[in-house]
């Protein structure tokens, strides 16, 4: 029987046969923490393991990201923690001004095709975007993984989604992901890995794929990957990263647990609202409730591409008064670009609040947080209640919320 | 070594109508208002504390019982307490047609040893699996006996590697032994 692409990663991690259901041992090439989490790690580490050497430090990093620079005494003491333990043991630290984490291990060539990575991120599956098999997990396993440099692991199933058909302008990528997301629900992708086909997710650019795969966490999967790719993605991701991509294909005759199709032929913009990332509407259904607050960022839609697409809606008008946008780059290298290429001018111009690199409001940082009664649009991933604060928190793509900053309401592009 | 034979007195997880109760979340089994109690002795008392119909387990459960549970035990949140409060009331261990991922996880790295029933609705509807029976398992076996029925049972025997991390106690202590 042929493996599908989350069983031939693992197989070219371990020594075991790899079956779905079987817990194999599996090598780690990368291993992080960040500022929520490492410290637990540095905690862990030093009770269990005193000042033993770390499996292999040039393959351990901490990655700061959550609150950066620190807002609050608790994360600046966190980070300081982390700091001091990684000079003790001599591990690189992408330090507070580098931005999100597993943005960070693609462009630094850290998360490559066929490799494994693990971290205290949640949405560390974002990788599978790039043929890599990330996982998030907590800090005893992580401690774990940073004296072993391995980790065990239940070879999860793999379900394959077709997706027929294809999307245009107004509609993107988050529309698209959301629209799938609105399909499966959070049971159909539990606790298995999904292969997505089609020519809509083939042609999808990185920061497109991006999106997809960051949001198998919301739809209960382990991990995304998407086989196929295009000659322009190929080297959009050489260009990043310094190296070749060659992400691996499934076998022939790989067995899938199920398979199903989704046919997004004709959507339109799609927006999760409170407080569920799969409770899904067509935007017209939406259209018109007023907001306080935009929020452009986050590892779902923090790249340059996504705040392209914003300052193109926003170029040369102004954000209605009374309403705020919050932008916020995924990494340093976006912000470069968004500079280089004048996206952050007219970001400032058109009104934008602009935040240095990193998560944001998403997980308590600085920037979008929402206060009790403030309703907020926003591009990131989870919108549970209390997640950004204690308002509501729509999910949409960052042309709809560009859009919706300039109308003081939920609207989609083609209304302005 | 720990031991890999476990018999004990089952609780099986019925909701009103008498069926196997699914999806029991993590504060289902640990409600988050007790998140902040650190000392392992003290969680016992909370255990399945909101659980609809079981919130007294806690006084009639004896060390050494086994809890028998539905489908995706344990979805939910990461918190470690939900695994700590059974282990503080020496719980035996827990048979489940499948468990959530990151509860399975937090399990193993303890040591706590959870199992895999995938015929488990069909045993209790056939009331194969009763509460109050006497049942008895090898971890690395795929077969159970009611003692009390005199009828065996399937289960899927731990792998290998769960098998080794409840023997040598928890992650930690397996991580010792195996890098010497
Ligand atoms: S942006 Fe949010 S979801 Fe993404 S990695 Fe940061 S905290 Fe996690």
């Amino acid at each position: 029987m042929g493996q599908t692409i989350i069983e031939k990663i693992i197989q070219n991690h371990t020594k075991e046969d790899v079956k779905p259901g079987k817990i194999v041992w599996m090598n780690l090439d990368i291993r992080s923490a960040r500022d929520f989490g490492g410290p637990n790690v540095v905690k862990n580490y030093e009770r269990e393991y005193g000042n033993a050497p770390l499996a292999e430090r040039e393959k351990t990093f901490f990655t700061f990201d959550l609150c950066v620079p620190a807002c609050s005494l608790k994360y600046a003491d966190n980070q300081q923690v982390c700091r001091q333990f990684a000079k003790k043991m001599g591990i690189k630290v992408f330090d507070v001004d580098s931005g999100i984490g597993s943005h960070v291990m693609i462009e630094e060539g850290l998360a490559q095709a066929v490799s494994t990575v693990v971290g205290t991120d949640s949405h560390l599956n974002i990788l599978g975007a790039v043929g890599c098999f990330g996982q998030g997990m907590g800090d005893v396993d992580i401690t774990f993984a940073f004296k072993t440099g391995k980790t065990w692991f239940e070879v999860p199933e793999t379900l394959k989604i077709v997706v027929k058909g294809d999307y245009a302008f107004p509609a993107t990528a988050k529309d698209l992901t959301l629209y799938v997301l609105k399909k499966l629900g959070t049971h159909k992708a539990a606790l298995k890995a999904v292969e997505f086909y089609g020519e809509a997710v083939k042609d999808l650019s990185l920061s497109g794929r991006i999106t997809l795969c960051s949001m198998v966490t919301e739809m209960a999967g382990i991990i995304g990957f998407v086989p196929e790719t295009s000659d322009s993605l190929r080297e959009e991701v050489r260009e990043l990263s310094g190296s070749e991509f060659s992400p691996l294909q499934p076998d022939e005759d790989s067995a899938y647990s199920d398979e199903l199709e989704i046919d997004i032929s004709g959507i339109t913009p799609q927006v999760a609202a409170p407080y569920s990332p799969d409770n899904v509407r067509n935007i017209s259904e939406l259209k018109g409730v007023k907001i306080d607050t935009g929020f452009i960022g986050s590892c779902t839609n923090g790249r340059t591409e996504d705040l392209a697409q914003a300052a193109q809606i926003l170029k040369g008008r102004k954000i209605k008064d009374g309403v705020t946008l919050k932008v916020v780059p995924a990494t340093k290298r976006v912000y470069k670009e968004i500079l280089e290429r004048g996206i952050l001018e007219d970001l400032f111009r058109s009104g934008a609040i602009i935040g240095s690199p990193g998560c944001s409001g998403c997980a308590e940082g600085h920037v979008g947080l929402t206060g009790e009664g403030e309703v907020q649009v926003s591009t990131g991933n989870r919108n549970f209640a209390g997640k950004q604060g204690k308002g509501q928190t729509y999910l949409a793509s960052p042309a709809v919320v560009a859009a919706s900053c300039l109308a003081g309401q939920i609207v989609s592009p083609e209304d302005l | 070594m720990t031991e890999s034979v476990f018999s004990g007195k089952i609780w099986v997880l019925l909701d009103q109508k008498g069926r196997l109760i699914e999806d029991i979340d993590t504060d289902q089994i640990y409600h988050n208002a007790f998140l902040h109690i650190t000392d392992i002795s003290q969680m016992g008392q909370h255990a399945l504390g909101n659980l609809e119909g079981w919130k007294d387990f806690p006084q009639k459960v004896r060390p050494e019982d086994i809890l028998v549970a539905g489908r995706n035990f344990g979805a939910g949140s990461s918190r470690q307490q939900a695994v700590d409060c059974f282990i503080s009331l020496k719980v035996g261990l827990i048979l489940a047609p499948s468990f959530g991922a990151i509860y399975f996880r937090n399990a193993v790295n303890s040591g706590f040893p959870v199992l895999k029933c995938p015929e488990l609705d069909e045993l209790v509807a056939k009331q194969i699996l009763e509460t109050g029976d006497e049942i008895k398992v090898d971890l690395r076996s795929s077969e159970g006996s009611n003692i009390s029925k005199k009828t065996p049972f399937p289960v899927e025997p731990m792998s290998a590697v769960q098998y080794d991390i409840h023997q040598a106690g928890s992650l930690f202590s397996y991580g010792k032994e195996s890098a010497g």
